[in-house]
């Protein structure tokens, strides 16, 4: 039998996806806070790419002012409870508490984080207004974390703000591509309220952008755009097979889990391909919707894996089966998929090598392909003098303005995809370019 | 086994420990229990004419995870009737003809003294204590810390039951007071058998900030209460100190009280010139069983150090408690970090440049956050190794070889002390100050 049953209701589902880091209730929040040794030039704050005053925030919730604490996150991280959530804390803040030399477990940042957020969003508290109106307008596409950030920073100086988003969420990936472990739906779009709320920055709906003339309207309304666009769907393997049923992009399957939760039915034999965070949580999904077996194929060897050590250990628990220097070779099936051919690989002079006669096959009834998302080339080329590096990325200067000066750009679509938290930064930090772009006459 | 029972100016009991008069002795259930558990003496919640408490008794100070690292009530003393305290500490004694029970005693006119001490006597208390302390209500009312705080009527009260009592006589004295020594020797005067202190100190916990009312709350009112617990061990350590050095005092046992929780406050509190303790707040934390941790730290304390009774080291702090006048201005000890324990919260850096003396530097290179002494500029005030929360990390070194050795007084005495407001023997000259425009460098 499989770790999990598959969930048939709601609860179930939320059993089966149990939250990694559940709300502190107050006495651990007051116990974890008083832990704090409020460092000189905290290093937690150093790791965190929204450089939150973390001691201060943690010092304010043992004194009792939760309220002074969101607002210290919320001030740095304008998706500060999402953040405190699906962070990988063990690798930024709380990987860097000192604690960690002393081997004493660290502070649970990202708990207290959410403890002091989760209660101003629940509450419903203002802590935020937008600025005077200073008669400017930008148009932001996509309805992400970077875009997000950066309409919440806008609003504050004043800015008219207008967001044009394909899906009918916000949030993007946090809401439609994190693991359901790490945030519900509720508290994303809690977050979201919450801000929108406060701060009324516009979101238009299912307006998807993709024409030149679109485009054009846009750059003739407003002042400056911000591209908050995101990656596209999985990347292509270009595999004998790829076009079969039953085989999907990690993306999609995880978009279609999140918003559909126990009304998916997994299939009873998984193969995930991939070695990144995404493989990860793909293959410890199927495995929480009550996969019978789940493995997780990668092409080179453990070590190599780009996924998070923790994230690998994660699905291990959940009883994912990983198997490393596999190279997939061709999905096979008669119009469905049901196995996959693989041919085992060695490296060597750090190149990649298959073994000859070294083929095998797996059965299964679902392939995942977990190899990373396309980017949006095609889209981008209708901006004129955009320009995109090797790896389509587009290219941004310290201020997060694109070669087009118009056009300012964050999130994965620059990065090429990161963390929420940093989608967060670039779409503040793009705020404040626009700002000083559009102001560039008075310097 | 080391011997832990004593004889306390004639009361006499297997230990040590006794429970302080207050909510834990107020009646004989309690104390047995409380015999049961260990402790070797209880002295009874106060007894006089009977009071009417309110309802909302007690606050604290809670210092971050640690609750009432200080405690503060405004209880009174007895509520119930004499008669049936008598009665209990009767069959206290029936049970426990071994350990000892000493009856607190608060009244106000000298025929009520005499026979209340006459009432005791004949309920078979070992001794008597003299509730010289209260600082709450009580002293509103011309007792408790009302007489502590006036030496010559203090002595008159000793003095009437004195010229009754038949056992020993204790006098508990209030802290409430600048000069501890002038309520002591007026005991002493009086011709009491032994001291005790300190009693709580007058106090306000905290405000609560929605009702702006002093805690603890009494129908939207509060009153000041007494201080006791972890947070005032250090005052009664001094003023035990003044006490037990004072040629006159010195001879007069000594019971202290103030904070006792572990067997280090124990015998710290002993190696000032305490020969019991008295204990009162841990109980009311933790319970009687406190004291099995106490027990076993004194036995292990005297075993390693081969002691056969308390009375081996009593008091043998006080040769070593001076006035400063006396300390050796030629003594220096340095900060060293340990730099493999280091966890670099940097802590010390920023204690000491922004509290003390600027003797700490930070170098960012290659993220390095271990700091580094600078020990030219070092006064060796320990704060760094203070702050430090990692064991052992940060320890003070002596750098003088210890033959040179002259005191304020010595220097005093030959004429080598600062005496103008510009002198440059001023001890500023010898150590490093940072000019003011170094403060611009920090400037960001």
């Amino acid at each position: 039998m499989a770790e999990y049953k598959r969930p048939t209701n709601e609860q179930e589902f939320e059993e089966n996806f149990a939250q990694k880091k559940p709300l502190m209730n107050s006495t651990e929040a007051y116990y974890e806070s008083s832990r704090c040794l409020y460092c000189y030039d905290a290093p937690c704050m150093h790791a965190c790419p929204t450089g939150i005053d973390i001691p201060l925030f943690i010092k304010q919730i043992h004194t009792g002012n939760t309220t002074g604490a969101a607002k210290t996150i919320f001030d740095a991280n304008w998706l500060g409870n999402a953040c405190g959530k699906v962070c990988p804390t063990g690798v930024l803040c709380e990987g860097d508490c000192v604690y960690n030399h002393q081997d004493v477990p660290a502070i649970q940042i990202g708990r207290l984080q959410n403890y002091a957020t989760d209660q101003v969003i629940s509450e419903g508290k203002k802590l935020f207004e937008p600025g005077p109106d200073n008669g400017r307008k930008v148009a932001i596409i996509g309805a992400g974390p970077a875009s997000i950030a950066c309409a919440c920073e806008l609003r504050v100086m004043g800015y008219q703000v207008d967001i044009f988003e394909a899906k009918e969420k916000p949030s993007g990936l946090t809401v439609h591509g994190v693991a359901p472990y790490k945030i519900t739906n509720e508290e994303v779009l809690a977050e979201m309220d919450f801000l929108q709320n406060q701060l009324g920055f516009h979101i238009n709906y299912e307006q998807k952008i993709s024409t030149p003339g679109q485009l054009q309207l846009l750059e003739g309304e407003y002042d400056a755009l911000f591209l908050g666009v995101g990656l596209g769907p999985t990347a292509s393997l270009r595999l004998p097979g790829e076009d079969k049923a039953q085989v999907i992009g990690a993306v999609e399957f995880i978009e279609a889990l999140r918003m559909q939760q126990h009304k998916i039915s997994i299939a009873d034999r998984v193969v995930v391909i991939g070695g990144g965070n995404t493989a990860m949580d793909a293959a410890s999904e199927s495995a929480r919707m009550g996969a019978e077996e789940v493995t997780l194929a990668y092409r080179r060897d453990k070590a190599s894996m780009g996924a998070y050590d923790f994230e690998y250990k994660l699905a291990v628990s959940a009883g994912v089966k990983g198997i490393f220097n596999a190279q997939p070779l061709e999905i096979l099936g008669n119009g469905t998929a049901t196995g996959v051919r693989f041919i085992k690989t060695k490296t060597v002079n750090g190149k990649l090598e298959s073994i000859p006669g070294s083929e095998f096959e797996i059965a299964c009834d679902l392939v995942i392909k977990a190899t990373g998302q396309a980017k949006h080339p095609h889209f981008l080329s209708m901006i004129g003098g955009l320009e995109l590096d090797a790896k389509n990325r587009i290219q941004v200067s310290d201020s997060f303005q694109t070669t087009n000066p118009k056009y300012f750009a964050g999130g994965d679509a620059v990065n090429g995809g990161a963390e929420v938290v940093n989608a967060a930064y670039e779409g503040k930090m793009a705020a404040k370019g626009i700002e000083k772009w559009l102001n560039r006459d008075l310097n | 086994m080391p011997d832990l029972s004593i004889n306390f100016a004639g009361i006499k009991a297997p230990n040590p420990f006794w429970l302080a008069s207050g909510p834990p002795t107020n009646s004989g259930y309690q104390v047995m229990k409380a015999f049961d558990a260990g402790w070797g003496g209880a002295v009874w919640k106060t007894l006089g004419v009977p009071v009417i408490n309110v309802s909302s008794r007690y606050g604290s100070i809670n210092y971050r995870n640690t609750r009432m690292a200080g405690f503060n009530n405004i209880e009174l003393i007895t509520d119930r009737q004499l008669k049936d305290n008598l009665r209990e500490i009767e069959e206290v004694k029936k049970y426990y003809p071994n350990h000892a029970v000493i009856a607190s005693l608060m009244v106000e006119t000298k025929a009520e003294w005499h026979q209340i001490v006459k009432d005791v006597e004949n309920a078979g208390a070992d001794g008597i204590e003299l509730n010289f302390g209260c600082p709450h209500g009580m002293c509103e009312r011309g007792m408790g810390s009302a007489v502590g705080q006036e030496p010559g009527v203090l002595k008159t009260i000793v003095g009437w039951v004195m010229e009754v009592a038949q056992i020993p006589v204790i006098t508990k004295l209030t802290p409430n007071i600048s000069h501890i020594v002038d309520p002591g020797l007026a005991a002493v005067h009086g011709g009491t058998d032994a001291l005790s202190l300190i009693n709580t100190i007058k106090s306000i916990v905290g405000i609560d900030l929605d009702t702006y009312a002093p805690y603890p709350i009494v129908d939207g009112k509060g009153t000041n209460g007494g201080y006791c617990g972890p947070a005032v061990k250090p005052i009664a350590m001094e003023m035990i100190k003044e006490l037990a050095k004072h040629p006159e005092i010195k001879d007069t046992p000594i019971s202290g009280i103030g904070g006792v929780e572990t067997w280090r406050d124990v015998v710290e509190f002993m190696l000032l010139g305490a020969s019991s303790v008295q204990v009162c707040t841990a109980a009311m934390h933790y319970g009687f069983g406190i004291v099995r941790e106490m027990e076993a730290g004194l036995q292990q304390f005297m075993l390693d150090k081969g002691y056969n009774t308390i009375y081996d080291f009593v008091g043998k702090a006080l040769p070593n408690v001076t006035e400063w006048k006396h300390l050796n201005l030629k003594h220096k000890v340095v900060a060293e970090i340990n730099s493999d324990k280091c966890i670099g919260c940097d802590l010390c850096y920023t204690a000491c440049d922004d509290g003390a003396h600027q003797a700490i530097k930070l170098d960012r290179t290659n993220g390095n956050r271990i700091p580094e002494i600078i020990e030219e500029n070092c006064v060796g005030c320990n704060l760094c190794a203070l702050v430090c929360p990692v064991e052992q990390c940060i320890t003070m070194e002596r750098r003088d070889d210890g033959r040179e050795q002259i005191s304020w007084h010595e220097r005093t005495q030959a004429g080598s002390i600062p005496t103008s407001f510009n002198d440059e023997r001023a001890g500023g000259n010898h150590h490093f100050v940072p000019t003011v425009e170094d403060a611009l460098k920090h400037r960001k």
